[in-house]
């Protein structure tokens, strides 16, 4: 092999004083050779992100500083450049993408003059040449009509065509390093495989080496020629995409390999509870009114039909944008449905003012995504826990004993009530927050993406514990989500959703085996390392 | 562009309706006799029922206001009690002194602040930065009269360079004109430059610490231009915002300021009529300031459309 | 993603891991040094105004004609109440009716504290319910909102003169002026607190375990205003002393016999050129007081509320 063009040798980068560690990243080395796509894999918060950051000296100044090793670039160390020398090499020789391309992108520059400024800054090329290099780069990332998007704001464009924009201000001056920060995470999945072809067919042409950072081993599978595994800033593990795949040599690859869902569905009985769930034509419309401006409307849900048994996991899968939230927030009456009934245990819910709601509030609850938002910080956990039972009339002792009860079921110290959300980590939060729900005793649970803001070790974790709770009081689980592979883990049956429609729904294992509709075919053809079999260790 | 203007000038009329029914209701919904107060304390009996006619304080209140209202739409803004003229005649003869001092002082504030707040931002927990909030706390808590006085003693008494007082039309010559206000504007913009060097900084702070300021370094921008070309403009809408807002505080100032330096103007005006209890040019005075207000900042809403393309027409 | 945060245990999560202990919020407040030097001359003040009767050297009214127009340290003669005579040093000097300015000031002290304290409390107290109101019950919401943009449409002094210009002179009318178009900033902060925490998963998760309205405001939505409306009423109290001022040095606010800092202030008007003291002292301690009050509600917001200047 030739000369690496990024060679990173025991780097170490350390934190302020008072972070839990000493050192973000400590003694890491790896190396990325022309022409090859190296993935850094790791769950938040080992270093993976601090690292690529390093090589472009982008480290938040004050906060982080690379102490020790080298970082060479072609030969030269960056880490003993001056900032006028490595403001030359940014944009030439090393380019970088982010994580969320609206936000990366300057809202009030068109997309064009930010791929030109580029140009600006390293070259001495005239306007017209500019013009003519940015519209061939943008043609080249395949972005339609680069003529019209030239003069686009970067809200006009979607956010794949932002990525793209993104991709093509990176590498119009062909650096000889791309570095992708997480750069499909914030797309839908149908978008992510477009990006990450188009990621792959850029390096191979322009013979860039790729340092492409993630968290999803589905994503490792379909880019990587090499992946470096990191766990709490240090490097756990090297090797060939095959090799770390197929057969991982460290405890925490095995872990976090074993952790990834499969796409293959278990075999499931057929649930046959009654029925403790169901909507009928369920519409919810956004929008329209408004005195002085056109009537705006957005069909979030239209005549969505679903039905849950007790003891059943109906999984609602879509992109963002989909309406499947909007159905759970309906159900959960947190907004109330434009039209169309939701019956739960024989009572049409979906028009009860809350007055009359209220008692019927206990029947179902739900666990939202963010767990950091979703306990009150100002509360103990206790208190948050106890707070619905005692709505009900539970008195305090009884509702704090059940609680203790429960945090021992969801595997949480009963000690901990009196604690504060703070206190716990992103995990425990959930855990905590379906605490809450099981204390109403409901007979129907909502889980609205409640484990996607979690990393894959924890996120198996919790998904247990919701299947362990499922089956020990039979509840009837609603559980919205955008990721297939986790759909495919729990989920008895799936209804996919597309526009605010069910476009398709069926058995897990059906669905799975044979997609009939198109929408949902195009899910699975996107789902990132489909074809591709991980490593099931012991 | 022009129906986006007409539908944002709509929206301002329930504004001014509720500013004009506010304005209107302060006189009427005064615990006691309106008319005694305004006549004052030693006002005969007769005094008082002729100020009573006047306002048309006999008739029923809705009667009242449409006819007050109808007045209003002809510009009729009604008659002073002191100053026995009508009150449209008497703004007109005092706006040219205000026009002149805000003017001057929302060109001198823009022109120091914004540089300030910039620069505070950029060095941020520097010395730098500590003595531009320094001062800007010190000019939010700082009496503008003090700050007159203060100015007129060290600039006008001590060294003379300015006239102690008084207000030189522009007709007079610009350079009378602008030495008669050189102080005035200074001691009125010192709370302005305080409330928009604090907004600046801020603005720029939050949009420095952006993704998209870390995309123009990772492609290599050179610091200025980053602090320039991405920040600043991004940073724009919070900045006119308070640029319009802090104009009610400029008006406050103004009343302050006129009376410090004797300018004959709209402040000055509205402190005499408030002391002479003349009620007509109270209630338009407020209108007149309010109207501007509203106007200045309806002309800010219009402008983030410059700034942002995001918000639509 | 660039600062790493502590990563989840791997392991089955069994005992809850304490994060590092946060420090106490005191502990906060009292390491920002803005909070205590504010704080320190903010409490100076009050026990100045407190003592007032013990530290000033005359009565602060009582006129003597033959004291007219004194330098400060110039010393006058004095009849006291029980008719003897005393020789009194006129620290801050004496204004055209012979007043002893440093006792003056010393009173005024109490006027421009009690004023402060008194708009700040009351239009926090005020808006907090309009603001509570606008937040959660719809239909009110578009009336209420309207009247509001109404009363923020008119520049603040203006609104305060108009009130004072229509009430007899006096501590309450000057109150209720500066509360008034302070009322609306409140209702706007409140409602905005309002309406983003109803979004909160934790208060919707609350809404779904059947928590009535009453409740729900109280203990998940109340809380949230504390911090935000205890910088703000700081920086009302600091803006009231302020406007007290103006109206009172303009003549049209408090009475001219009580001693205040606009009062004296307005006394020494005439006579500036030759005489600067008059307005200097009570403008120093005018100044010094607003901008310890001010010092404090920017060291409140930093630890307090850090997001505030943007919701401004």
């Amino acid at each position: 092999m030739s000369a690496p063009i990024l060679d990173i040798r025991n780097l170490t980068v350390e934190l302020p004083k008072g972070a839990d560690r000493r050192n973000a990243v400590e003694n890491v080395s790896f190396a990325v050779y022309p022409g090859e796509i190296v993935c850094v894999v790791g769950e938040s918060g080992s270093g993976k992100s601090v690292s690529s950051h390093a090589v472009m000296g982008l480290l938040p100044k004050g906060q982080l500083k690379a102490t020790e090793g080298e970082i060479m670039l072609e030969g030269e160390d960056v880490l003993q450049a001056t900032s006028s020398r490595l403001r030359a090499l940014r944009g030439t020789r090393m380019s970088m993408i982010f994580q969320e391309p609206m936000t990366a992108l300057n809202p009030v520059v068109t997309c064009g003059e930010q791929i030109d400024e580029v140009l600006q800054i390293h070259t001495s090329l005239g306007a017209s040449e500019r013009k003519e290099k940015v519209l061939a780069v943008m043609e080249s990332v395949r972005l339609p009509d680069p003529a019209k998007l030239f003069d686009a704001y970067p809200h006009q464009l979607s956010g794949g065509q932002r990525q793209r924009i993104m991709i093509a201000q990176a590498l119009v001056l062909d650096p000889v390093l791309l570095i992708a920060d997480e750069p499909t995470t914030a797309l839908d999945v149908t978008t992510q495989a477009q990006i990450l072809k188009l990621i792959a067919e850029m390096q191979e042409r322009r013979g860039t080496g790729v340092l492409f950072i993630t968290h999803d081993f589905g994503v490792v599978a379909e880019i990587a020629h090499r992946v470096v595994v990191m766990q709490r800033g240090r490097v756990v593990e090297t090797g060939t995409a095959m090799e770390v795949l197929k057969n991982p040599q460290h405890p925490y690859t095995k872990m976090l390999i074993n952790a990834v869902p499969t796409l293959t569905p278990p075999v499931r009985e057929e649930r046959t509870g009654e029925l403790a769930l169901e909507t009928v034509k369920l519409c919810k419309v956004y929008g329209g009114g408004g005195f002085f401006q056109k009537k705006r409307e957005v069909r979030a849900a239209s005549d969505v039909e679903i039905r849950v048994r007790r003891g059943e996991t109906l999984g609602i899968v879509g992109e963002s944008g989909s309406g499947k939230s909007t159905v759970a927030r309906c159900i959960a009456r947190l907004i109330q449905p434009t039209s169309g009934g939701i019956v739960v245990s024989n009572i049409d819910i979906a028009n009860l003012p809350e007055r009359q709601l209220r008692p019927h509030r206990k029947h179902c609850q739900i666990v939202f995504q963010d767990p950091y938002r979703s306990l009150n910080p100002r509360r103990s956990v206790g208190a948050s826990i106890i707070e619905g039972p005692m709505n009900f009339g539970m008195s305090e002792a009884a509702a704090i004993a059940k609680s203790r009860d429960l945090m021992n079921l969801v595997g949480l110290s009963p000690d901990a009530l009196d604690r504060y959300p703070h206190q716990f980590s992103g995990g425990q939060r959930q855990r905590i927050c379906i605490a809450r729900a099981l204390a109403m005793e409901p007979e129907i649970l909502i889980a609205d993406e409640a484990v996607s803001a979690l990393d894959v070790s924890v996120q198996a974790q919790v998904l247990d514990l919701l299947d362990d709770v499922r089956k020990k009081f039979d509840l009837a689980v609603l559980f919205i989500t955008h990721d297939l592979r986790v759909a495919a883990q729990i989920c008895d049956r799936i209804a996919v959703m597309q526009n605010g429609v069910v476009v398709e729904h069926g058995k897990t294992a059906e669905i799975f085996a044979a997609p009939q509709h198109e929408y949902t075919r195009a899910l699975f053809e996107a789902a990132p390392g489909r074809n591709f079999q991980f490593a099931r260790v012991a | 562009m022009i129906s986006y203007i007409l539908r944002r000038l709509a929206a301002t009329v329930p504004v001014l309706f509720t500013v004009a029914v506010m304005v209107f209701l302060m006189l009427r919904l005064t615990p006691g006799d309106p008319a005694a107060i305004i006549a004052g304390d030693n006002a005969t009996t007769q005094q008082i029922l002729d100020i009573r006619t006047k306002l048309g304080l006999e008739q029923p209140i809705l009667q009242q206001f449409f006819i007050w209202l109808g007045g209003l739409a002809r510009g009729d803004l009604g008659e002073s009690f002191f100053f026995r003229k009508t009150v449209f005649e008497l703004i007109s003869e005092r706006i040219e002194p205000t026009l002149s001092l805000a003017f001057l002082t929302i060109v001198l504030a823009v022109a120091v602040a914004i540089p300030l707040g910039v620069l505070a931002a950029y060095k941020q927990g520097t010395w730098i930065d500590r003595i531009v909030m320094g001062f800007s706390v010190i000019g939010f808590s700082v009496p503008v009269f003090v700050i007159g006085y203060l100015l007129v003693y060290i600039f006008a008494i001590k060294l003379g360079w300015f006239p102690v007082q008084g207000y030189q039309r522009i007709g007079n010559g610009l350079g009378p004109w602008f030495r008669s206000l050189v102080l005035p504007a200074c001691t009125l913009s010192v709370i302005y430059v305080a409330l928009i060097a604090r907004m600046t900084r801020t603005s720029v702070l939050e949009v420095l610490s952006e993704d998209y300021i870390r995309t123009a370094r990772a492609k290599g921008q050179t610091e200025m231009k980053v602090l320039f070309q991405h920040a600043l403009k991004n940073a724009a809408v919070p900045i006119v915002t308070v640029v319009g807002i802090g104009v009610a505080l400029l008006i406050g100032g103004v009343v302050v300021t006129e009376s410090v330096y004797s300018i004959p103007g709209l402040g000055r005006l509205t402190v005499d009529a408030v002391l002479a209890r003349d009620f007509p040019v109270i209630q338009a005075i407020i209108l007149a300031f309010s109207f501007v207000y509203v106007m200045i900042n309806l002309l800010v809403d219009l402008s983030y459309t410059i700034f942002d393309p995001r918000i639509r027409y | 993603m660039t600062a790493p945060a502590s990563s989840e245990p791997v392991a089955s999560a069994d005992a809850p891991i304490a994060a590092p202990a946060k420090p106490t919020v005191w502990r906060k407040l009292f390491r920002s040094p803005s909070v205590v030097i504010g704080l320190a001359i903010v409490l100076v003040m009050v026990f100045i105004g407190l003592i007032a009767p013990l530290i000033a050297t005359a009565d602060p009214t009582a006129i003597n004609p033959g004291a007219r127009n004194r330098v400060p340290m110039a010393t006058s003669t004095m009849r006291l109440d029980d008719g003897t005579r005393a020789t009194v040093t006129h620290y801050m000097g004496t204004d055209t009716l012979g007043r002893d300015v440093f006792s003056r000031v010393v009173y005024g002290a109490r006027v421009s504290i009690f004023i402060g304290i008194a708009v700040a409390l009351l239009s926090i107290s005020i808006g907090l319910v309009i603001g509570m109101i606008a937040g959660y019950i719809r239909w009110l919401d578009g009336i209420i909102m309207r009247i509001m943009d109404g009363l923020m449409a008119i520049p603040a002094i203006l609104l305060a003169i108009a009130v004072v210009s229509l009430s007899r002179a006096g501590i309450v009318s000057v109150i209720i002026a500066i509360v008034v178009p302070e009322v609306p900033r409140v209702v706007r902060l409140v409602r905005s607190v309002v309406l983003s925490v109803r979004e909160e998963p934790y208060v919707e998760a609350a809404v779904v375990s059947g928590t009535p309205t009453v409740k729900l405001v109280l203990r998940h939505i109340l809380p949230n205003t504390v911090a935000p409306l205890i910088v703000q009423g700081t920086f009302i109290c600091a803006s009231a002393i302020l406007v007290e001022a103006i109206l009172s040095f303009l003549g049209i606010g408090i009475p001219p016999d009580i001693p205040t800092w606009g009062n004296i202030m307005a006394e020494g008007r005439q006579l500036f050129r030759i005489f600067p003291h008059n307005i200097l002292y009570p403008g120093i301690f005018l100044a010094l007081t607003v901008l310890a009050v001010n010092m404090l509600g920017d060291g409140l917001r930093d630890t307090l509320d850090p997001k505030m200047e943007k919701r401004g």
